[in-house]
């Protein structure tokens, strides 16, 4: 049985998405997305190297025929340095699909909403496809999706901390109200996270740190890949109920 | 005379103005894989031929990282 995810009308198999910086070198990039199963990667957009221009680059290593990449604009403070960036995006790769990510602080990378807001709406005037990073408020989530974002991706927790979804109750509402996917995107830090996320009903996670910090980031890549497979089939098989006593799993008759 | 050119932020001094192909080729950048902004207005790669950068011009070039 299939069960696939469509992003701005694309089916993917996997349900995982991965960040593409932090990495020791780009072998083990590779490496990584490859054992991560992911089908889309998220990549950054930054000056060439003008005193180096034949150093190498991301896209010997994962081509992007193979690869939906997804520029971000991570970095980006201001809604008008979002929009300039991926405006230079869509021309260097010649898709429209981008994550918008507007920061407010550079303590906490949480967004700034009001500018997220209004560079989604002149992306999407633009004929941007946008999956936009945001907080974990519903009212936001919808107003996201209501000036016509393709994906709604609230944080777990602070970009890069790993400290886990922090607000599961926000993250289900979200879910429960969008007529879009929904992604967690960034906070996640270990495999069981990214299983909440997917038993939370989300369609997919994104995630960067959690695999490129880890010790082992290929093994780590692997443990999410199966751990968004299992969190996604665990939301479809629907969790027994919660009860306070115990309940046997054994049958009580004919016992001796 | 020489003329000035701001390539990502740094000033670039040229013989004369030329078109953009050449202007990468100089610099030895694969224009297949990099996107450019000319005065602040995005270059098309199909275009990439027909523009003259001259003194005083603005360019960025960019191109993916990885990033998350």
């Amino acid at each position: 049985m299939s069960d696939t995810l469509t992003i701005a009308g694309k089916e993917y198999n996997s349900r995982l998405i991965v960040g593409t910086g932090k990495y020791k070198d780009f072998d083990e990039t590779k490496l990584a997305v490859e054992a991560s199963g992911a089908e889309i990667v998220t990549v950054a957009v930054r000056r060439v190297n003008i005193s180096n221009p034949g150093e190498p680059m991301l896209v010997d290593y994962l081509d992007p025929k193979k690869y939906t990449f997804l520029p971000n604009t991570a970095g980006c403070f201001t809604g008008d340095d979002a929009v300039r960036t991926l405006r230079l995006a869509r021309e260097a790769g010649g898709w429209d699909l981008v994550k918008l990510e507007v920061l407010g602080d550079q303590k906490t990378l949480y967004p700034n909403m009001p500018e997220t807001v209004e560079a989604a709406k002149t992306l999407i005037k633009e004929g941007f496809q946008v999956m936009v990073y945001c907080n974990d408020d519903p009212i936001q989530a919808k107003i996201l999706e209501d000036i016509g974002c393709c994906a709604i991706m609230p944080l777990g927790a602070p970009i890069g901390s790993g400290l886990g979804i922090q607000n599961p109750v926000g993250i289900r509402i979200i879910v429960e109200q969008a007529n879009v996917p929904v992604l967690v995107d960034a906070g996640v830090g270990t495999a069981s996270e990214a299983a909440q996320a997917m038993e939370l009903g989300c369609d997919a996670v994104l995630m960067n740190t959690a695999i490129a910090e880890a010790k082992d980031p290929i093994r780590m890549a692997r443990a999410m890949n199966n751990a968004v497979k299992a969190g996604r089939d665990a939301y479809l098989s629907g969790r027994m109920p919660k009860k306070l006593y115990a309940d046997p799993s054994s049958p009580l008759a004919g016992l001796i | 005379m020489m003329i000035n050119v701001t390539i990502n932020g740094d000033t670039h001094s040229l013989k004369e103005a030329l078109p953009l192909l050449e202007l990468l080729s100089k610099f030895e950048i694969e224009h297949d894989k990099v996107a450019i902004e000319h005065n602040r207005e995005i270059v098309p790669k199909t275009t990439f031929g027909d523009v003259t950068v001259g003194d005083g011009d603005n360019l960025e070039i960019v191109h993916f990282i990885g990033g998350g």
